[in-house]
């Protein structure tokens, strides 16, 4: 069985640790062998690359070399931030040869070389093309028959554009979520961006994005917003509350992180994919998973 | 020191895009090294390999062949004739104990003056670091090659 | 050596002799390759000054010259002009050779001496390839007085019109059922908001009732064979299903029809047809045609309710008709396929084919059209609502890295066109979103002046969304246009009922293929590529076949009617002259030599190499060869020739260049 070098990120530690326990249920469940990088650091996300870009840089390809170094092909990351910087600094890596110069230079004094050979992956893109949506379709055993789910893919998965992607309207998350027998919404907001950070440096921008993508899922009457990524995640449910203040809206929609939804049409007990710890009750998802 | 070493190069270039692009880098007053000389054919397909390997028996320390971009091509896809001459010849070369770096391909089109420039003053560079070719003691040029040619259609009974 | 060589070396004011010692030069060529036969060397200001071409033509009547060496600047300007020299003293002026000392030594390099030294190289080359040129007569064909004219769209039409009214032959081909093309789909023109349709078909009529013009509508070119002056075009006339000697367009056939067909052609996805039907009321002929893949006849066997109602004797309907394949001889062809539209559904974020009241502009004109699907009335997609707040995009897939890069032309003429006709017929608030106002042809700026006095809003900032997704009260049930209007810098959101996205315009989706029947190539955004980009728009690099309209790239109405009438000229020309003179470059292949191999055979893009079975070699026709000389490097006994760029003119070249031919000949 293939082995992927599995980069879980900061916040599948914290704030996110639903979205790690799902994971690794799905992953399971789908025979998919996620073996955790041994002593990985920090991405830097989105703060550290304005402030020192090879530092930056160089904290991402310890991450790749500590991979490369375990032997394996496809390095797989939850959150799409991390994603995005395992992506690109990998990409570098092979344009730049100055880079990894400076790179390499830096990683031997932990006895490390990164040669940009591995193959980045987002977890939904494993799912979806190695594990396949027919063999995802089989496996199912409660599907989400009438939950309609607004697939929120956020922009980091897929912006920068990789090579020949669709980023305007892609449809892989809502091919997805049909295999899971749900019913993905029509949700023309589902590549807007979060706010991301600006949720801690400038709230007031942050918020009205974050009001942005709830009244569009609400009023396409989604009963879930699913998404690919633990800020995503963060900010359109835990902040729901600051926005009704703000904007005397009276929004109560749960976020779900895919991996939860896919584990609850898998069969497998909501306690253990982390479900029940949200702010705003997973009640419509639950209802499936009896 | 001994003087620096000044590659002689043969060009060939294609009557309606790189000949026009040496035009144009003439016609822009573009600089490059001296050390090339062109031959115009009508097209890069017209190339015959035993060419190439006639200028550098002859004393070309290295030939540069030019055509039009793949897709447009005046003549439609003959430029792709000569892009798998081009491969084969670089294999032949190879088995005769040359450095295949002694022969380049270049795509320009008529518009691209700055470019034939730059590829050929490169290339310039790249064959000065090869050091000259010293390809044996040339065989002198034959006269009357038809006449060759039937000499050597004459088997005996 | 029994050939007598003439160098001349031209100064060219300081161009040339400001770096090249060009005393020195034709001083060495007359010395050092004395031997190889030159008996002078001459260097001179201006060579091709009537006093230098003189002292050319001199030499050849006093000195004997069998043999001219001009060294100047690039052969592409002035080669034609020793050669003609040449001829008036005498000499074949295929033994006069060009080579370059300007473009290609004095003005690239800066050092003096290595640009002398070069330069005696070159010259050197060109006396050793001179020495195995041959004297080589134009090659004479000659022409079909016939023309095949391929597309009946307004180019097209002129073009077939001019060569009729000269009083010669023409085939006109269209794909569709009637001519007229995208002229007919509009609405009105700019900038005069003429009426297309009253201008058009005037000269639609023309062209059917023409006795110089056959025209084959429902019909396209399959195969071309030939070449200048003698083309063999294999036209496919597919079956309408209609007797066209008896059917009177009477049109009851396609009232009658019971199947309801969305037009994607004609009315542009907006409006339906028949099964059985022609494309507008004006339709040139006024024959219909059936849709077999949606006539219920041809689907099931059942209904033929429009040879039930026919009313002419014989009946019209014949279900039983086949293609017919026709042969059509032709001296020179001109193509006037026209464009497509570009698919606003590439871009995803401008909503078309999701938000129902997006409309394309082709959708537009047809909307305003008085004879379209509503009746000229600008409605909703809902065919009764009257928008009172439009926005009209600009430069919909052009201008744009991601899709096309280029300027489709037209499309602002036609936004501002669309800005009036909104105006004038709803009093809507109409917003142009644009990045450039691009109005430079006869009138048309001071169309885009009344434009804004007739109360256009204008901001300049590409759209962004256009989206349904609202968030302030007034924008609910709205079309919400967010755009970044820069000259205030600031974001907008407009709310508006209807969108129209200004397409811009591409090549065929089957340009290439269809330029390849012909052998003509596109350039690398698709259009046909011309002979010269400035000097020669409506030739190609292929002799006898022209091209006119947009299949050369964007363009209005007037300027493809200019072109369409400049390709009849230019076909006239030829017509008139009764014979047409080739470049004698051409490949023949020496059949004792030939083992019959085939290689060459595949590799000719031009069809010029036949295989003759009986004889079991291969055999070039001099007509249909370009002169590219692919084949006669490919063949591996030797035994195919190009004359002008023979293996031993090239071979000489080479070893002149290396200046091996300083070296004394062994015997």
């Amino acid at each position: 069985m293939k082995q992927y070098a599995y980069y879980p990120g900061c916040s599948l530690e914290s704030l996110a640790t639903s979205y790690n326990l799902s994971t690794l249920e799905v992953a399971h469940n789908l025979g998919v062998d996620l073996k955790e990088i041994k002593d990985w650091n920090c991405c830097g996300a989105t703060a550290y690359f304005p402030v020192d870009e090879l530092l930056a840089h160089t904290l991402v390809a310890r991450n790749l070399a500590l991979a490369e170094k375990d032997g394996l092909s496809d390095f797989v990351a939850p959150c799409s931030a991390c994603y995005k910087n395992a992506y690109f600094t990998n990409a570098y890596l092979k344009k730049d040869p100055d880079l990894a110069e400076h790179i390499n230079y830096a990683l031997e004094a932990d006895n490390l070389h990164v040669n940009g050979t591995m193959k980045v992956r987002h977890l939904i893109e494993v799912f979806i093309e190695d594990v396949g949506l027919e063999e995802i379709g089989k496996k199912i055993t409660h599907p989400l028959k009438g939950l309609r789910v607004a697939p929120y893919y956020g922009c980091q998965l897929l912006r920068p554009r990789k090579e020949n992607e669709n980023v305007e309207n892609p449809q892989f998350f809502e091919s997805l979520l049909s295999a899971l027998g749900a019913e993905p919404v029509d949700y023309p907001s589902k590549t807007r961006c979060c706010g991301g950070s600006l949720i801690i440096t400038n709230r007031k921008a942050a918020l009205d994005m974050v009001h942005i993508l709830l009244q569009d899922a609400v009023n396409r009457k989604a009963d879930v917003i699913a998404t690919t990524c633990p800020m995503c995640n963060v900010n359109l449910e835990v902040y729901q509350g600051q926005v009704n203040r703000e904007f005397g809206t009276q929004f109560a929609i749960p976020v779900m992180y895919f991996t939860q939804l896919m584990g609850v049409a898998l069969g497998i007990k909501p306690g253990k994919l982390g479900i029940g710890k949200e702010l705003v009750s997973g009640e419509p998802v639950l209802a499936f998973a009896y | 020191m001994t003087e620096q070493f000044e590659p002689t190069i043969i060009g060939f270039t294609c009557n309606w895009c790189s000949y026009r692009a040496a035009d144009l880098a003439g016609t822009s007053r573009m600089k490059y090294a001296p050390n090339v000389r062109l031959i115009r054919m009508m097209c890069s397909g017209r190339l015959d390999p035993t060419f190439v390997l006639r200028a550098l028996s002859g004393g070309a320390d290295g030939v540069m062949i030019t055509g039009c971009h793949p897709g447009e091509c005046h003549y439609i896809e003959q430029n792709y004739k000569a892009l798998r001459r081009f491969l084969l010849l670089r294999r032949v070369l190879t088995g005769l104990g040359i450095e295949p770096e002694r022969v380049k391909l270049v795509w320009a089109s008529a518009a691209e003056g700055a470019r034939f420039a730059s590829e050929t003053t490169a290339f310039v560079e790249e064959i000065r670091k090869l050091g000259p070719l010293n390809w044996g003691k040339p065989v002198a040029a034959l006269e009357n090659l038809q006449e060759e040619v039937s000499k050597l259609e004459e088997v005996p009974a | 050596m029994s050939e007598k060589i003439g160098v001349y070396v031209c100064h060219c004011g300081t161009n040339i002799a400001g770096t090249v010692d060009v005393k020195g030069v034709a001083e060495w060529a007359a010395e050092h390759l004395k031997h190889r036969g030159v008996v002078i060397g001459r260097e001179y200001k201006f060579m091709c000054s009537s006093l230098g071409q003189e002292l050319v033509e001199k030499d050849i009547k006093e000195l004997g010259l069998t043999r001219v060496i001009v060294a100047a600047c690039s052969p592409h300007l002035h080669e034609k002009t020793f050669r003609t020299a040449c001829e008036r003293a005498g000499l074949n002026p295929y033994l006069c050779e060009m080579v370059s000392i300007r473009e290609q030594v004095s003005w690239v390099h800066a050092d003096k001496a290595a640009a002398t030294e070069k330069s005696k190289a070159v010259i050197s080359g060109g006396v050793e390839r001179v020495l195995h040129n041959e004297p080589l007569e134009p090659i004479r064909v000659p022409i079909h007085a016939d023309t095949l004219v391929v597309g009946g769209g307004i180019a097209g039409i002129q073009a077939a019109l001019e060569i009729a009214d000269a009083g010669y032959h023409v085939c006109l081909v269209e794909r569709e059922p009637s001519i007229g093309g995208h002229m007919a789909q509009f609405d009105k023109t700019f900038p005069t908001l003429d009426c297309s349709a009253c201008i058009l078909t005037p000269k639609m009529v023309d062209v059917g009732n023409h006795p110089n013009i056959t025209l084959l509508t429902w019909s396209e070119v399959v195969k071309v064979d030939g070449f200048v002056g003698n083309f063999k075009a294999t036209i496919r006339k597919k079956a309408r299903y209609v007797n066209t000697d008896t059917c009177t367009g009477c049109g009851i056939c396609w009232e009658k029809c019971p199947k309801k067909v969305v037009d994607n052609v004609y009315e542009a996805g907006l409006g339906n047809r028949k099964a059985i039907y022609t494309p507008f009321a004006q339709a040139v002929p006024r024959y219909p045609v059936i849709d077999v893949e949606n006539c219920t006849y041809f689907k099931n066997g059942k209904c033929k309710a429009c040879q039930i109602f026919c009313p002419t004797e014989p009946n019209s309907i014949n279900f039983d008709q086949k293609d017919e394949m026709l042969e059509v001889q032709a001296g020179n062809i001109i193509l006037a396929t026209g464009y497509d539209l570009f698919d606003a559904t590439r871009i995803p974020q401008y909503g078309y084919g999701k938000l129902p009241n997006v409309f394309t502009s082709l959708e537009f004109e047809r909307m305003c059209n008085a004879a379209g699907p509503t009746e000229g009335k600008i409605v909703l997609r809902d065919k009764t609502t009257t928008p009172k707040s439009v926005v009209i995009v600009h430069c919909v897939g052009s201008r744009d890295e991601n899709y096309n890069k280029y300027c489709s032309g037209i499309c602002c003429m036609q936004s501002l066109k669309f800005a009036h006709l909104v105006m004038e017929r709803t009093g809507a608030e109409v917003y142009n979103c644009y990045i450039d106002i691009r109005t430079p042809f006869k009138d048309y700026e001071e169309f885009y002046k009344r434009v804004l006095e007739e109360g256009g809003h204008f901001i300049r900032g590409k759209v962004a969304e256009v989206t349904d997704a609202a968030r302030l009260p007034e924008e609910e049930g709205k079309l919400i246009v967010q755009v970044e209007d820069t000259l205030i810098g600031k974001q907008r959101r407009i709310p508006v009922d209807m969108v129209i996205l200004s397409a811009g315009i591409e090549p065929r989706h089957d340009a290439k293929e269809v330029g390849k029947l012909f052998g003509i190539a596109c350039g690398a955004s698709g259009w046909y590529t011309e002979k010269h980009p400035k000097l020669d728009p409506v030739a190609t690099m292929t002799e006898g076949i022209y091209i006119a309209g947009c299949v050369q790239g964007p363009k209005d109405i007037p300027v493809s009617v200019a072109q369409g009438a400049a390709a009849a000229a230019r076909v006239l020309g030829k017509i008139q002259q009764g014979v047409i003179s080739l470049e004698p470059i051409k490949a023949s292949i020496n059949e004792t030599q030939c083992s019959g191999c085939r290689i060459c055979n595949g590799l000719c893009p031009f069809n010029a190499i036949a295989f003759i079975e009986d004889d079991k070699v291969s055999s070039i026709n001099p007509a249909l060869c370009q002169g590219c000389g692919t084949c006669v490097a490919a063949c591996p006994a030797g035994a195919i020739s190009g004359t002008g760029f023979s293996d031993a003119q090239i071979i000489a070249q080479i070893d002149g260049l290396l200046l091996r031919n300083l070296e004394p000949v062994e015997a």
